[in-house]
């Protein structure tokens, strides 16, 4: 009930005239950049930061989750007509969308995982709401020791796990907590990693990494791609509205991508590519209809997914809210955010800014029906747009990212260090390293530090402590199989 | 790996492994300059950069060995061709942005950018370019930076216009 009764007040927040504005820029910039290849939700927030010095929080906050949760919308829109995926986490969609716009079904296949976004993503908020404040009674509990092997866990689980390589992803990992330690520490107020130069003293900006990694390290990938620019768009046929049998057909791979996406979105391990293969393969086993997988394109392979990436999204919210725990790079840079306005999230966030947690969890329930509504009857705008020729897309997408740069601190410094950051951007997308770590490392690197010290400064510098209280090692425990499990696995097997 | 043990070293992905141990070394190096007072000695600046300088040190000896023995690219990936040329050209509209945004100011910087990018993307239209470059610059410049507050270098093309 006390849930209820804050939900009520958020609503109260979220239902206010302006903060519905807000919603719907964020609802629909995220749309647009979630169809547009090359732009995704962690660039356009990066891009955005400077706003915090703007507006207030909550506002702040409305705007960038609409952006977080559009793009999950905007995105399969790419998929389905381009078979670009236009986000890491739409890729599945293309599998199926693509072959089902190919056969004339395009309409079926955007409606399908246009309402299927939207199930998904209230049954996702809707875990939010419930799991989020149990989350906190539990992390109350938690000491310095516990949060930093927490965060040792979602280091792991986030570049060693859930990538195709445990070397590069945990290379990019400590690339990105090297980064975070550059400037001043804090504590002692040294100064760390600077080179003399007094540009570094405030620590290397996370707007200049994102945007360096996520534009033009991108930017430089395509163009060395070879890019050719006859990417084919599926012209749009078929009715948006789905027959009896397609409902059928969807309703339940909805549900089961929600349940699937969810809790694996919720975990400290975050992502979206594990809950929307699972459910691909889930649907294609369950399917009454294995034949059009692969071929013509099966609904259920378009609406699981779709649904997982959804409820996946909202999953990671709560980690990122209740714990400070961001598993992704645009929870990451959203925490970021969160450091300008000097706002730590984590338990204390609930009692200490209700109106801000609540309200922005009732804006997510406002957005996911402006995005069905965004998404559905207005999907032919999102075509449109796909049709911006890639020169001046990726041209246009540089011109935002001196914008977001330079503006800064107006020093060309910060430029060189971003195309700097940029080349090694390219390095990684050629070489297959993932760079989500990167952005995360480089923002819980010196919150993990930050956890660890105070945990020795409590033991007396007794570095036992992590694993003689029982939680902080079961986590590290958990950790350790993480990391070591699947290379035992794969020696055993050999 | 995805290659099998016979094939000879791969170069690139061997370089990209010893770019990251200088890297790591780097780290190790400045960590030893961070100056550290003795009330600090147990927990001091020093730990997390040690650490740190290790793991990056342990994952770029593992990737010089699965460098050599063949590196990890998949054979397509390999395969595909760098269009140097068009790198060229980004490259060349990103160093024109830094070297111009001071003395020529935002805007006639991004044109130059957009121009040379969009070339390098293929399109063969620079004047049509340069006009959609100067639009879309002068409105990112009054609308999303004054929007965001954020204070960019004005040049001439923006004092005349009163930005």
């Amino acid at each position: 009930m006390e849930t209820l009764a804050a939900l009520g007040g958020g609503f109260a927040v979220a239902l206010s005239p302006e903060n519905l504005l807000w919603c719907l820029l964020g609802t629909t910039l995220g749309t647009a950049i979630g169809v547009l290849p090359g732009l995704g939700p962690a660039l356009t927030i990066a891009l955005l930061l400077p706003i915090t010095f703007q507006v207030p929080p909550t506002a702040a906050f409305i705007l960038f989750a609409g952006i977080y949760y559009g793009a999950m919308y905007g995105g399969s829109t790419t998929s389905i007509l381009l078979n670009t995926p236009g986000e890491s986490a739409t890729i599945v969609t293309a599998l199926e969308g693509n072959k089902m716009a190919r056969s004339g079904r395009a309409g079926a296949a955007l409606a399908t995982a246009a309402i299927g976004s939207f199930v998904a993503g209230t049954v996702g908020t809707l875990g939010i709401t419930f799991l989020a404040p149990v989350v906190v009674d539990f992390a109350l509990k938690f000491g310095p020791a516990e949060y930093f092997s927490l965060m040792v866990l979602a280091f792991v689980t986030v570049s060693a796990v859930l990538g195709s390589s445990a070397v590069r992803g945990l290379a990019a990992l400590f690339f990105g907590i090297w980064l975070g330690l550059i400037g001043i520490d804090l504590q002692t107020g040294q100064a760390r990693f600077t080179f003399g130069l007094d540009e570094l003293l405030d620590g290397v900006n996370v707007i200049v990494v994102a945007v360096g990694l996520f534009a033009v390290g991108e930017t430089l990938y395509v163009a060395a791609r070879r890019y050719t620019g006859n990417d084919e768009i599926v012209p749009l046929r078929g009715s948006l509205y789905m027959t009896k049998e397609e409902w059928q057909r969807s309703w339940k791979p909805w549900l089961r991508g929600a349940a699937i996406g969810f809790p694996i979105g919720a975990m400290p391990a975050g992502g979206s590519e594990v809950p929307t293969f699972l459910s691909y393969y889930t649907e294609k086993k369950l399917s009454k209809h294995p034949e059009e997988f692969g071929t013509v394109g099966a609904i259920e392979g378009v609406a699981g997914p779709e649904a997982a990436n959804n409820a996946s999204a909202a999953g990671v919210l709560v980690p990122m809210l209740t714990l400070g725990l961001p598993t992704g790079a645009t929870a990451a840079i959203m925490l970021s955010a969160f450091q300008s306005y000097g706002i730590n999230p984590g338990p204390m966030l609930f009692q200490s800014q209700p109106a801000l947690v609540w309200g922005l969890i009732a804006s997510l329930y406002i957005a996911n029906i402006m995005l069905l509504v965004l998404n559905l009857p207005l999907v032919g705008l999102w075509v449109k747009i796909l049709r911006i020729p890639a020169p001046l897309l990726y041209a246009g997408i540089l011109v935002f990212a001196t914008i977001g740069t330079y503006g800064i601190s107006n020093s060309p410094v910060d430029l060189v260090l971003l195309y700097v950051i940029g080349i090694v951007g390219f390095l990684m997308r050629r070489y297959d390293f993932p760079t989500a770590p990167v952005v995360i490392g480089m923002i819980l690197g010196p919150l993990a530090e930050q956890e660890f010290r105070r945990a020795m400064t409590i033991s007396n510098g007794d570095w036992s402590v992590l694993v003689t209280q029982p939680l902080s090692a079961t986590l590290l425990a958990l950790a350790a199989v993480a990391l070591l499990g699947p290379m035992v696995w794969r020696m055993a097997r050999r | 790996m995805t290659k099998p043990p016979s094939a000879g070293p791969a170069w690139p992905e061997t370089l990209i492994g010893l770019g990251l141990l200088g890297v790591a070394a780097l780290v190790w190096w400045q960590t030893g300059e961070i100056r550290t007072s003795p009330m600090y000695a147990k927990v001091g600046p020093r730990i997390f950069p040690y650490l740190t300088a290790i793991a990056l040190g342990a994952m770029a000896v593992a990737m010089v060995v699965a460098g050599l023995r063949g590196g990890w690219q998949p054979d397509e990936e390999r395969e595909v061709p760098t269009d140097w040329r068009a790198v060229f050209f980004v490259g060349a509209g990103l160093l024109a942005n830094v070297l111009l945004i001071v003395p020529a100011g935002f805007t006639l910087a991004s044109v130059v950018m957009f121009v040379l990018v969009a070339h390098g993307f293929g399109s063969r239209q620079p004047l049509r370019d340069a006009a959609i470059a100067l639009v879309f610059a002068l409105s990112a410049y009054f609308g999303f930076a004054k929007a965001l507050g954020v204070n960019i270098g004005a040049g001439v093309i923006e004092k005349l216009l009163g930005g």
